[in-house]
Formats: structure tokens, sequence, C-alpha cells
């Protein structure tokens, strides 16, 4: 069999020659509201253990859950963004399973009525190592629902114990479900990037893969090119970053084919990814699956979000990653690929927007944000912001140059300094004595001197040589150290060697 | 002293405060007093909060020397022990939160503790609330006061008891299929159950969250219509609390029910009905009718599926109210846990008796995959239609009156083995718990061996104050003396 001699070796592009990949997503984000979902604790869960809790979140007897009103308008916003139908009328249901760190050994989800459904995603895909989209796909979005976070257990603690943190219990979750449109690890490592740009635009969640906030799972099944029915999945968990997603989508895709190739079936089950090892590992079969036993949840009352509350969320949500880049491209002049960099997050973009408004003009802003400034902040271990650098500083800098006053050059230099001291550009540039040399009358005695102590090169400019032209207008500019104004050299340098 | 002071209503107490006749330390002592005496036989109180209750009972007395006294200040309240109090353990007469202390006070416990209620402690009850004897208690077996040998009927039996038995003027209890009601009947006392949403959830340990209200049981309607006044109403804490305005439920008490329409339910007065109940109940309404009411017939032909319906839903929700006792974070953890399978089956097996027990398998059965929709779903389809059945009824009557239950109460131990024959015996409560309406059970006879019997008064959801009216003007004119219980086995 050819192509079955190495199938670890698989990318989405070789397997689909035999089998085409099935994979549907789900994320879990927490959302950042202040309060938990159904009691008024703290969400910030790196607190000690167990310290942002009371007996709502700990499921102590007689306790009732009142519902955040923020975290519906949170998890609605998701929605609108997504390209949802927001649901006007929806519940909530228990979802019943054991489990220590589930505090009421149900968890108050959303079963058959989520807050927001049908909705679409457009997504560059990209892949791991390229960041230049190859292509674009629209994913189609299932629905989105509320539900509350568990607690965190942590094993082999002093004494053999196990130990469990509340402090996570009831924080605002936002469940989001795509079809099964994503046909590759790069479609569904691309997904997991907008998705997760959608959600820091929009403000709701920190998406922070390490710390949890944003957690993916990947159902993946495999079938005949042009067949209709879908073939049996695995529930892909425990991915810890979006690299890890796309290695273990590959690597299940690779996985199932080998076992479809060697006439075996792929059994449903929950399979785990094991980073280090590179592999998944089954966890729990389907006939050992919980029966969740939902219904809906009799403590709260069914959630309504009329017509009124919709358009409110929505004339609240900022200008979404999608629509500010074609503003940035159509606009502002910028290429396709100056857009996107630039609005990659809502910092960048705003700072970049920041820094227009401040005056300067769009192109170069823009070059500067995305080379030298990036380069510099980089160093420092910073992010473009007002606080590493303030827009009108940076803005006055391109001015400063755009006018004349300094050099290209000139201002690379500056540019540490100005981040570092967070002074204005005018003032450094003053006190250092920076500014361009562009009077003809103080740079002649410059251009002659050089002309005087490279006569060879100079009678090469006289031959016609123009080449040599450029190494004595590097003569005078490192002779004025860097102040000159290259264009008058140049002129200066013309009048001088045809004068003679 | 001149009178008894554990004996009298609320009203007479309060009426006594005021007026310097008494002291609310000398009424909380006559009361813990009264226990002292009759509770070993009668065996209400769980808890007795002696040191508590005359802390609670000389703040009444400053309120009332201060002239900010209510009418509960300094009346004696015993809780059942289903309510959350930061005061004492709170167990559900389980085994499973022996020893169980609440970091919280529930909200109609709040609520009652500003009004100025002194609390002598907490009486029993079926084990979280299964069951319609108080014989599914960990703790022990109470008895009815007319009859020790008989039982106060349940899941309030506690409560029931101690008003009966004069250990307090006023219990709160809780009514899920007829918890209220059914003991109050069996007893001899009032028993309320509002409308539901009418008082907070909030500290009332759940059994059925969509079917559970607190309600008082007292020695008379006005003593249910004040202590309304004090718990119901709207708490942030409980979303399924209604935003409906309180009256004051006292002043519908007017002796006046000249303009009332009573509707009679045909299905409730079938050969089922024991005749011993069957008298009472009918002239109960003779007497309404004999005050200017018009008695109207009205059908309730669905009421045959309520027992069914509501078995399934009281369990279905009940599996997952009682999922959270599995020794992780509080309450009883079987010693010979090796891992955390064991526990939650040991805790939960060694910790629940054999009524929870049966019930939770009942609701994790109807709740499965492939069970769901013959089951549960079903039973929310009938449950809206025996709702619609009483919307039907009350477009021609103003308050239903029918029995309580089909006969007075068991003798100890008569029920104990037919789980089936005691749910059937619900018929004539649980129909008001899934339809969420306000239900009143009042006394109104005693059997020729000396029972009392009661008869009910179902209203409108929110419509407490008319069926207080009609129950507070049988009181007044039928003339019902039961006498007080001689205590005797």
């Amino acid at each position: 069999m050819t192509g079955a001699a190495d199938p670890m070796q698989g990318d989405g592009n070789t397997v689909s020659t035999e089998f085409e990949a099935v994979i549907g997503m789900e994320v879990h984000v927490e959302l950042n509201t202040r309060s938990k979902v159904f009691c008024g604790c703290s969400t910030n869960f790196h607190a000690p253990p167990n310290t942002n809790v009371c007996p709502v979140c700990l499921g102590m007897p007689g306790v009732l859950p009142v519902l955040n009103r923020r975290a519906v308008e949170r998890s609605v916003a998701a929605g609108i963004a997504l390209g949802c139908t927001i649901s006007r009328w929806s519940k909530m249901d228990r979802k019943n399973y054991f489990y220590p760190d589930l505090a009421k050994n149900y968890q108050i989800s959303q079963y058959d009525l989520p807050l927001s459904h049908d909705g679409v995603l457009e997504v560059d895909v990209v892949s791991p190592g390229s960041q230049t989209p190859s292509a674009s796909k629209r994913i189609r979005i299932r629905r989105a629902h509320l539900e509350e976070d568990t607690a965190r257990n942590t094993h082999a603690l002093p004494g053999g114990c196990s130990g469990v943190d509340f402090n996570r219990s009831g924080v605002p979750l936002l469940e989001i479900v795509t079809e099964p449109d994503i046909q590759n690890a790069d479609e569904a490592y691309s997904y997991l990037i907008s998705l997760r740009q959608l959600l820091l635009y929009l403000g709701i969640s920190d998406c922070n893969m390490e710390e949890g906030s944003l957690r993916a799972e990947a159902n993946i099944s495999l079938r005949r090119p042009g067949a209709t029915e879908l073939g049996v999945k695995t529930e892909v968990k425990n991915v810890a970053s979006f690299t890890g997603a796309y290695r273990a989508i590959e690597y299940e895709i690779a996985r199932q084919r080998q076992v479809l190739l060697d006439g075996g079936t792929v059994v449903q089950e929950t399979r785990g990814w094991d980073a280090d090892r590179g592999v998944t590992v089954a966890q729990r079969t389907k006939e050992s699956a919980h029966d969740y036993r939902y219904f809906p949840e009799p403590d709260l009352v069914p959630i309504v979000v009329d017509a009124a509350w919709e358009t409110e969320i929505r004339s609240g949500l900022p200008e979404l990653p999608k629509a500010r880049r074609e503003r940035f491209a159509t606009a502002l002049g910028l290429s396709s690929y100056d857009a996107t960099v630039l609005t990659a997050t809502r910092a960048i973009a705003d700072y970049f927007e920041a820094v227009v408004a401040a005056g300067a003009p769009a192109k170069p802003a823009a070059n500067w944000i995305m080379g030298d400034l990036q380069a510099v902040l980089s160093e420092r271990d910073l992010e473009p912001s007002d606080a590493a650098l303030p827009a009108a500083h940076l803005a006055a800098m391109i001015t400063l140059i755009e006018t004349g006053k300094i050099s290209g050059k000139i201002a690379k230099d500056l540019l540490p300094e100005l981040v570092d001291t967070k002074r204005p550009p005018e003032a450094l540039v003053e006190e250092k004595g920076l500014a361009q040399i562009s009077d003809a009358g103080a740079l002649r005695e410059l251009v002659r001197k050089a002309v005087a102590d490279n006569p060879g090169p100079a009678q090469d400019v006289r031959n016609g040589k123009t080449k040599a032209v450029g190494f004595l207008v590097g003569q005078v500019m490192k002779a004025s150290k860097g102040k000159a104004n290259p264009k008058v050299i140049n002129e200066l340098l013309q009048e001088e060697l045809t004068s003679e | 002293m001149s009178r008894d002071w554990f004996g009298c209503t609320a009203h007479e107490i309060s009426d006594a405060l005021r007026s310097g006749a008494v002291t609310a330390r000398e009424v909380a002592q006559s009361c813990l007093d009264r226990i002292d005496a009759v509770d070993g036989r009668v065996q209400a109180y769980v808890e007795v909060w002696r040191d508590e209750a005359l802390r609670q009972a000389d703040a009444a007395d400053a309120r009332i020397q201060a002239g900010t006294a209510g009418p509960l200040t300094g009346v004696p309240v015993s809780l059942k022990d289903v309510l959350c109090t930061q005061t004492g353990a709170t167990t559900c007469c389980s085994r499973i939160l022996e020893g169980y202390r609440s970091p919280f006070d529930a909200t109609v416990v709040r609520r009652l503790q500003e009004a100025g209620a002194v609390f002598l402690g907490k009486v029993n009850m079926d084990e979280f609330a299964m069951g319609s004897t108080t014989e599914n208690s960990a703790r022990q077996v109470t008895r009815n006061p007319w009859d020790l040998e008989r039982v106060p009927g349940g899941s309030s039996g506690g409560s029931a008891a101690s008003v009966a038995a004069d250990e307090t003027a006023i219990s709160i209890g809780s009514d899920t299929g007829g918890s209220i009601r059914q003991p109050a009947a069996f007893c001899g006392c009032v028993g309320m159950k509002p409308t539901y949403g009418r008082v907070s959830r909030y500290g009332l340990v759940a059994f059925a969250s969509s079917l559970d209200q607190i309600g008082p049981l007292a020695k008379d309607v006005r003593d249910c219509a004040t202590t309304l006044n004090v718990i119901c109403g709207r708490d942030p804490h409980d979303s399924t609390s209604a935003d409906v305005p309180v009256p004051d439920f006292t002043e519908a008490l007017t002796g006046d029910v000249g303009d009332l329409r009573i509707g009679l339910p045909r299905e409730c007065f079938t050969e089922d009905l024991s005749d011993v109940v069957r008298g009472p109940v009918i002239q109960a309404a003779r007497t309404l009718e004999d005050r200017g009411a018009t008695l109207v017939d009205v059908d309730l032909p669905l009421l045959r599926y309520a027992v069914a319906t509501y078995y399934i839903i009281c369990t279905a929700e009940a599996s997952a109210n009682l999922a959270r006792f599995d020794g992780v974070r509080y309450g009883y953890r079987d010693p010979d846990a090796k891992n955390v399978q064991d526990m939650y089956v040991l805790s939960k097996s060694r910790g629940f008796g054999p009524e929870v027990q049966r019930r939770i398998v009942l609701g994790t059965y109807v709740l499965s995959s492939g069970y769901y929709d013959a089951y549960y779903l079903k039973a929310q389809r009938v449950r809206r239609l025996i709702r619609d059945d009483y919307a039907r009824a009350f477009a021609s009557c103003d308050a239903i009156l029918m029995p309580v239950t089909p006969s007075p109460a068991y003798r100890l131990g008569e029920m104990l083995d037919d789980p089936l024959q005691m749910y059937l015996a619900d018929i004539y409560t649980i129909g008001v718990n899934l339809a969420g309406l306000p239900a009143i059970s009042v006394p109104c006879g005693k059997s020729s061996a000396g029972l009392p019997i009661g008869m009910q008064l179902v209203g409108k959801a929110f419509d407490e104050a008319t069926i207080l009216r009609a129950a507070h003007a049988y009181e007044l004119h039928a003339g019902i003396a039961l006498g007080r219980p001689a205590l005797a086995g």
C-alpha cells in the first residue's frame, strides 16, 4: 500500500488523497466578569486556594444560584460577533455527573436551548510555521452556550491527599461549538487563532490557554472523499496550546488513517493529547461515557434576551477584526498584509490608529510600528502601546522625518531612547543636536573635503561613473555624524564635480 | 401567672406582651417548660435552643419596651430541620448531615428574626422531607399528640406535633407535596402552603426545587396570616421568588364569605374517600354556604394522574438536588472508603435512609437516556395540563374546597412497608404543588376515635387572601372545638 508506509509523516494534504478528515471544534472560554456566574464571589482564581468561595459556589445545602446578567451580555456579544442568531428565550439545564471538582455534582449548563446558535466565522488559513494566509475558510458555528466552570483538583499533595480548589467553581464559561466544517489541522489551528482574536477584540475573555481560560477540544473522524456519512469520531482533549492542537490533530488524523488502512475500525472514544510523547492516548470509551441526565434547572427562570437588549449589546460591540482590517486597507491605503498585521490584536490596531490620529501618515506609521518599533519593544518584552511609547511621540518622530528635520537613520537610532525615557522626540533632537543639516553653506566645506580626500572616486564621478557618488555621500554623512541631509549633499557634490 | 402561655395563639401572646401582661422571657420559659414536660412523649424537637430562645426573648422584650415590636415580636416559633440556621445544626434529619452547621440563615429565618420571633429550636421531619409520617427521620419517631400510637403525618410532622402539643405557637414547615397541610390535618392545626414563588426558598435545603414551598403551621388562621406577612416577598437570593406585592393578609380576615363561590371538585368526593373524612369536609362546605358562599361543582379530570406525575418530577429533581451530599466538602464521609468511588457509594448508601435512596434511584431512572421522554418529559406535559385543569376550575369559582387526606392519622409503622399506598394518599395535596397554587388546611372535625380531620381550601395563584378569608370565616362560624390533645397513647 502506497502512502501507508509511514502514516505518522502525514500532513493534512497527503491524507486527503485517501481519506478526508472531518473535524469539529469545541472551545471553552472563561468570561472575564468581575463576579462568578451564580454568586458574588470574585472570578480571580489565582488567589490562595478556597478564598474566593461562598456557600453558593461550594454547593452548600440550601443555596440557590442567581444568574449574572453581565455573563449573559458577554455571551450574547460573542454570539453576535460570531454571526449567530440570538435566542429570544433560552434556559439553563442541569448536567448531572459525579466528580469531586463539581460542587453540586451537577453543572448548570445549557442543553437544548443555547443563548446563541447558527453563526459563522471566516478564517484566514495559516500554518503554525507560516502566518501568510493560504486561503479563506468559512467555519459554521453550531452554538454558543453559557455554563459554570468547575473547581480544580490537585493530586499528590503532602500526605498523599488530593485537594480541591473551589476558587474556579462558578466562573462563567462560554462553550462555542462548530459544525464539522474543518478539514485539516491548519484550518483547526487557524480557527483557534481567529476565534481568540475575535474574543480578545470583544474584551470578554483573557483567552489564556496556559492558564486555562481558553480550552479546546477537537472531534475528529475520517471518511472516503465523496462519502456522505461521517466516520466514527474520537474526541481529542488536553491540548495546552494552539500548536499543541495542531500537532494533536495531525497525529490523530494519521493514527485513524493507519487504523483504517490496516482494515481496523476506529473506536469512538475520548483521547488525551500527550504533548511530551507527541501521541494521543485513549481515555474513555463510549460505553463508559456519562449519561448526563440533562433536565431544566428549576432554580433559575428562563433567560429572555429581547430585541431591545440584543440591540443594546450589539451597539456596544467594538469594531471587529475583519471590518477593521478592511477599513485599514481601503480608508488608510494599507496593503492587505499590513492591515492584517496591524489588526492582529485590538491593542496594536488601537495604537496604530492613535499614531495616525496624532498626525502621522498611515504608511510610515505602519512601517515604523511593524518594523523598528516592534524590534525595540520586543527586546524590552513590551507590546506596542501608549505606555511603551506614547502614540503622540511616535507621530511626532515620524513628522520630524517627513518634514526633513531628522533623517530616517537618526530616527532609528533615537527610537530606543524615546522608549526608555518617554521624552518628546523634539526635545531629544534639540538637546542632542540631531537635527538634520540641510543648509548648503554649512555642508559645502564637508563636501569639498570629501572630494579632496578621495580623488579617485571623485575622478570616477567626473568620468560618469555615478556609482561612486554614493561613496562620497557616505563620507560626508560620516563626517556630519549622520546629520547631513543626503539630498543636499547630492546636489552639492554634483555642483562641486561639474563646476571644476 | 394566670395563664398557660404555651397554649396561646401568637396573637393572644402578642396582645398580652404589648399590654404588659407578660414578658417575652416568661412566654419563652413557659414554652421551654412545656417542652420539658411533654416532648419526651411527643418527640417533636430534635434540638431545643434554650439559651438562644431566652436571649431572643430578652431582645424582644427590649423592642416591646422601645415600642418597635411587631405582631411576631416575642412569639415562640419552631423551625423544621430543613431550614438552614446558623444556630444549632441543620441536618434534614438525615445521617448524611449529622452535625452539619450551616454558615448562613435561610431568608425566612432571617425575616422572622428581624420581626422579633423567638426560636425554640428545630423540629423533626421525614429525612429530606421525603415521607408522610415523619417515620423516615434518622433522628427519632415523632408521635401524634392526639394519639401517641399514631403518626403526626409528614414530612413536617415535628412542626405539626409541636404546635398541637402546645410546644410552640407557630412552626415553620415546608410543603413539596402536602408536607405542611397533611400533618396539619393529622394533628388538628392550621397549615398553609403559599403560592410557589411567594416565599424565598433560599436556605431551604432542596428536595424538589420546582415544588418546594415554605409555610406556617399555627393554632389558627390569623396566626398563619400574620406569619405570611413576615415571610412572603421577593428575595434577590431566589430567582424563582416572585416580585408580586404582598398585601397585609390579616386585613382579609373579615369573616364575610357572602361574595365567594366555592368549588367542589367531583373527583375529590368519590368512593375512594372514607366516610370519616367525607362527612366533616362536606359539612365544612355547608357551613360556608350557610354564611352566604355559593357552592359550585367543578371538575379536575386529570387529578388521577397527579400522583404519577408528582413522583416522576419530584424524584427527578431530588436525584440532582441530593447529589451534592457526597462526603467531599461536608457531612458524612464513610470512614471505610479507600478511593473516590467508594467514598461516593459508601457515604451515600450509609448516609441516606431507604426512602431517600428509593427516590434518588427513581429520579435517576426517569431522567436516564432512553427513558427521559417517556417519563420526565411526559410528566412535565401532564403537569401543564393539571395546571390548566385548575385554571379552568377557577373560571367558575374563587376557591376550591376538598379533603386534605383520604383518612385520619395512621398507626405508627402502618405505612412503612407500603410506600406505594403512602404515595397514593397524597392525592389531594400534590396537585396543588404541581400547579404552584396556595392552599390551606383547616381542622373541620374529629373522627369517632378522636382523631382530627382537615379540610383544604385551594386558591388562585397569589390569591392567598381569599382562602385565608374563607378559612378564617369557617373557623369563626363553624364552632369546631377540637379541645386539647390528652397526649395519651
